[in-house]
């Protein structure tokens, strides 16, 4: 049994922002995972972030290795991950060193003092130990510790040898940390116990060192200023939650996907950070008919799913930026077929490799206009983890129903952050079934449209009388075959923008997000700065400013009254993780003089950012 | 893949589209056309199960020539979209059309993929040994020294064998024929359609514009017989004129050797027996050129294993036997709290 102080003797917070810094050998990565889920089981709303390095195993002890887990958690509803940790853990000098500029003033400070060695410091750059700085320390409420020492004694009768037993001090941290917090060991104690079922004495060791910083934070006198906290539950919609990553919300909803169309879903996928875990997500669905195919580069991937969609399946390829760069001629190939086919794009950092375990939203306009010719394509994006679910199914809908490629945009901190979740029922998704024509209609050929959504037949071979040919030559408006005629290529390429366009009156119109139609500011935002920007127009809001929020999930065709709503504004800024491209495209849109507010770091926006950009505009 | 018999006995005409034939008079790729279109009625396939998907260049043109499912795609990527389709339907009788440039080249990855995988399909490359649709430069297969637009001063690249890149690949049925031999193409693209996994198919054929009569040495009635192996699986691998002509291992060795039957008192005892199962031999006879030795066709090798498409799909079957999924279930899997 867990024993706590008793409510009155914890101190009650509204919301807590922690961050965990170590090593990536460190396992940061599970530390924070493992506070998360007991967080969110305390019923607090909660998000993370995860950042990590690009180097599966950094040398250790260097800033670059550094591995870092922030997670915001409320007795309200939030929707970032936090601007400024109120809690940092460091493990080691080069934790502390490059985590240390973004702890809050009086900020709590837990430092593995064990790791303050000369050779670790000098990695960190540190000419002298920080830990001997009292200046330095005076600036933050401090617990210095010998995490190392605590966790071998704690572990010592496993008799694991001094490397094997260190690696449990992440669990003696997160004990502290969740006594800290007022949280139980035993959710991570059953974990522990799952994950090392064959191995009952790295199990053991891992729970005796939970324990053991558990414990310590009970009997052992805090320094002056530093007690127990609470964070009390938040209010949120009742329902069943679950904690989910974007990634997982995105094989989930394309699996319903292929459920609600009834469409057998086939994925051709190379693996690209920060893409792969959509692969093995969807690679353990097979129970569900689900076909995952691991293709030997991008293009056969992209192929494999054009492929495929021609074949009748639900074609789908996930990927990340470079991909996309690689699979823009399929997918101009798959637009000149009017084939279904769902491109889903987990931005990174660019271009090139750029920084692939960074967020960034810059490939916003390779997705919109980056193919050979006139190839235009609906382009959506999700703006929260769990929306992941949902966009792949709109995605899916208006794919099969345009008979068109459509680019899903998520990015790298939507794929791995997490948020809880209100779990939907399959019974409220609506199914758009899909139906192949068996016979042979009078004059068919496989250019032969809908009047209402310009999409062609899904003819499929194999079915008999209906045996045709495609391909990425221009095909002639009336007949289907190669034509080179001039007029018709004119009016095939009206015809497949004015296809893609039409989606417009197929899908919710433009509408503040928050705030009113008209005012003095509009902030336009997509994709994954929606908690960031709410946030800020909120605040903003609350201090008597008369601002809105609108925020795109569908970008190409643009949300039908864009432009009116945007003509109520005085002013209109666009913060993006990007050089300004949305801005670009909202100017050559509608002509209006859009402000880009632009961080291309590879952090996601503060809530403090966009405020800071919103007051100078309305100045 | 031998798919169900459609009811009425199909033509020729059946498999021929509407479309006019656009390649250059002359053009080898005519000849392997009329071959498949006579071919497919004497086995009864079905043009509605018959799919012919191509990538770019000259060859690839063919889809739209025949009657029945045809896709013509992007430079060399016909192996992968092939793939994509037998997953979603493995009824389909799939036939990839390629050429030197498409598949050794730009699609050098996905040939090489499609058949280490083993998908069940049919991969025809026709080689011609240059490039034809972007007007005559050097390809993969061009032979050192070829004068071409982009190789004024002769090509330096050494060639590369498509049967050799195939069994290097891991290629199960490997087979080697010539444009206009009908008799001989009809009855290897028969056995490529009835082996089960990847079929390999180097089709010699002769581009009359930019590389013409690059194969007269094999395809000529004179010489023809003498840098020619007709492959016979069982059969003693004996050619030439007089038939008097074979093959064997030279002793402590690992080459071949052509012997003439009747000197230095060779016996037809001493030839080698073609085994189309033999992998290493298919190599060595892969490798042969003429004129130290006679180019082989006919089948290198059949040696049949268990389709990646099967064996895909059975993983899915397997899952969904053992319990369909259902999606509520598995979005309430795993830790799950309520909020009243």
């Amino acid at each position: 049994m867990d024993t706590f102080p008793k409510a009155q003797e914890r101190e009650a917070l509204e919301s807590v922002v922690i961050r965990f810094a170590g090593d990536s050998g460190d396992g940061m990565q599970l530390t924070g995972s493992q506070f998360t889920n007991t967080t969110a089981l305390m019923g607090n709303d909660l998000a993370t972030f995860p950042d990590f390095p690009a180097e599966i195993r950094a040398p250790a002890g260097t800033t670059y290795g550094v591995s870092g887990f922030q997670i915001h958690f409320a007795a309200h509803d939030i929707m970032t991950p936090g601007d400024e940790p109120d809690v940092l853990v460091a493990m080691n000098p080069a934790a502390l060193k490059t985590n240390i500029g973004d702890l809050k003033e009086r900020g709590l400070l837990i430092v593995n003092s064990g790791a303050f060695i000369k050779g670790n410091l000098k990695k960190a750059g540190y000419a002298e130990n920080p830990l001997e700085d009292e200046a330095f320390l005076s600036q933050y409420r401090v617990i210095k510790l010998d995490i190392q020492a605590m966790t071998l004694a704690a572990v010592a009768e496993f008799e694991l040898g001094t490397k094997n037993a260190l690696r449990s001090k992440n669990m003696w941290t997160l004990g502290l940390v969740l006594w800290l917090f007022g949280r139980e060991t035993k959710h991570t104690v059953a974990w522990l116990e799952q994950k090392f079922a064959k191995k009952p004495d790295i199990a053991k060791a891992n729970v005796a060192a939970l324990k053991a910083g558990h414990a310590y934070g009970e009997t052992a006198e805090l320094p002056s200023g530093i007690g127990a906290y609470e964070v009390p539950k938040a209010k949120l919609p009742a329902g069943t939650y679950r904690n989910i990553t974007g990634n997982d919300a995105l094989a989930w909803g394309l699996t319903a996907a292929s459920k609600l169309s009834g469409l057998k879903l086939v994925l051709g996928s190379y693996p690209i950070t920060p893409a792969s875990s959509v692969l093995h997500a969807l690679a353990k669905l097979k129970h569900f008919g689900v076909t995952t195919f691991q293709a030997e580069d991008e293009i056969a991937a992209v192929c494999a799913a054009v492929g495929a969609s021609w074949g009748g399946a639900l074609g789908i390829t996930t990927t990340s930026g470079p991909g996309v760069a690689l699979k823009g001629e399929a997918i101009g190939l798959a637009i000149m077929l009017e084939l279904p086919l769902i491109v889903c794009d987990i931005q990174r950092g660019g271009p090139s490799t750029g920084m692939p375990t960074k967020t960034e939203q810059s490939d916003l306009l390779q997705a919109v206009y980056g193919r050979n010719g006139d190839a235009p394509m609906p382009v959506l994006a999700a703006c929260t983890p769990g929306d992941c679910f949902f966009m792949a199914i709109e995605a899916a809908r208006i794919s099969v129903k345009y008979m068109t490629p459509v680019m899903l945009l998520t990015d790298g901190y939507l794929a791995n952050g997490a948020e809880p979740w209100k779990i939907p029922a399959m019974a409220d998704l609506e199914p758009f079934p899909v139906s192949f024509p068996t016979e042979r209609p009078e004059g068919f050929h496989p250019y032969l449209r809908d009047p209402e959504t310009l999409a062609r037949p899904w003819a499929i071979p194999g079915t008999p009388g209906l045996e045709h040919r495609i391909g990425g030559l221009e095909k002639d408006f009336d007949s289907g075959n190669i034509s080179y005629d001039p007029d018709n290529h004119h009016k095939m390429t009206k015809t497949r923008a004015a296809k893609v366009a039409g989606i417009a009156k197929d899908i919710p119109a433009a509408a503040p997000e928050v705030g009113e139609t008209s005012g003095d500011l509009l902030v336009i935002g997509w994709g994954s700065t929606y908690g960031a920007i709410t946030q800020a127009v909120r605040r903003a809001r609350a201090a008597g400013k008369k601002v809105s929020q609108v925020h795109l999930r569908y970008i190409n065709p643009l949300p039908p009254g864009l432009g009116e709503l945007i003509a109520g504004f005085d002013k209109v800024i666009v913060p993006e993780m990007n050089n300004g491209m949305l801005s670009k495209i909202l100017r050559s849109e509608f002509l209006v003089d859009a402000v880009g507010i632009n961080k291309i770091s590879g952090q996601p926006f503060k809530v403090s950012e966009i405020q800071k950009a919103i007051e100078e505009n309305l100045a | 893949m031998s798919p169900s018999d459609p009811p009425k006995k199909l033509t020729r005409k059946d498999f021929a589209s509407d479309q006019d034939v656009r390649w250059c008079p002359g053009c080898g790729d005519y000849a392997i056309l009329a071959t498949i279109q006579r071919t497919l009625p004497t086995v009864n396939a079905d043009p509605a199960k018959t799919v012919f998907l191509s990538g770019i260049g000259c060859s690839s043109r063919f889809p739209y020539y025949m009657n029945t499912y045809g896709f013509h795609s992007i430079h060399g990527r016909a192996p992968a979209f092939a793939t994509g389709l037998k997953l979603t339907n493995p009824e389909l009788d799939i036939w990839i059309i390629t050429g030197d440039g498409d598949g050794l080249s730009i699609g050098g990855n996905h040939l090489m993929h499609v058949l280490r995988r083993n998908v069940d399909v049919q991969l025809m490359l026709f080689n011609n040994r240059i490039y034809g649709l972007t007007k005559g430069q050097y390809s993969p297969t061009s032979l050192v020294g070829l004068r071409s637009p982009s190789t004024p001063k002769g090509s330096i690249d050494m060639p590369v064998v498509p049967a050799l890149i195939a069994l290097g690949a891991g290629a199960r049925f490997v087979a080697r024929s010539v444009d206009t031999l009908a008799k001989h193409l009809g009855p290897t693209l028969v056995a490529a359609r009835e082996h089960r996994g990847a079929s390999f198919i180097e089709i010699l054929q002769n581009c009359p514009v930019f590389n013409d009569d690059t194969w007269a040495h094999v395809k000529s009635k004179e010489a023809g017989a003498d840098a020619v192996l007709l492959l016979e699986h069982g059969k003693p691998m004996i050619f030439g004129k007089e038939k008097s002509k074979g093959l064997r291992l030279k002793p402590n060795s690992l080459e071949l050797e052509v012997v003439t039957i009747g000197e230095d008192g060779i016996t037809e005892a001493d030839i080698l027996v073609h085994d189309e199962t033999n992998r290493p031999m298919a190599f060595l006879l892969a490798g042969m050129e003429p004129p130290t030795f006679p180019m082989a066709l006919g089948v290198l090798l059949r040696d049949p294993a268990p389709a990646y498409d099967a064996a895909v799909l059975a993983q899915v079957a397997d899952a969904q036997a053992a319990g369909e999924g259902d999606i509520d279930q598995l979005l309430n899997s795993g830790h799950t709290w309520t909020i009243e």
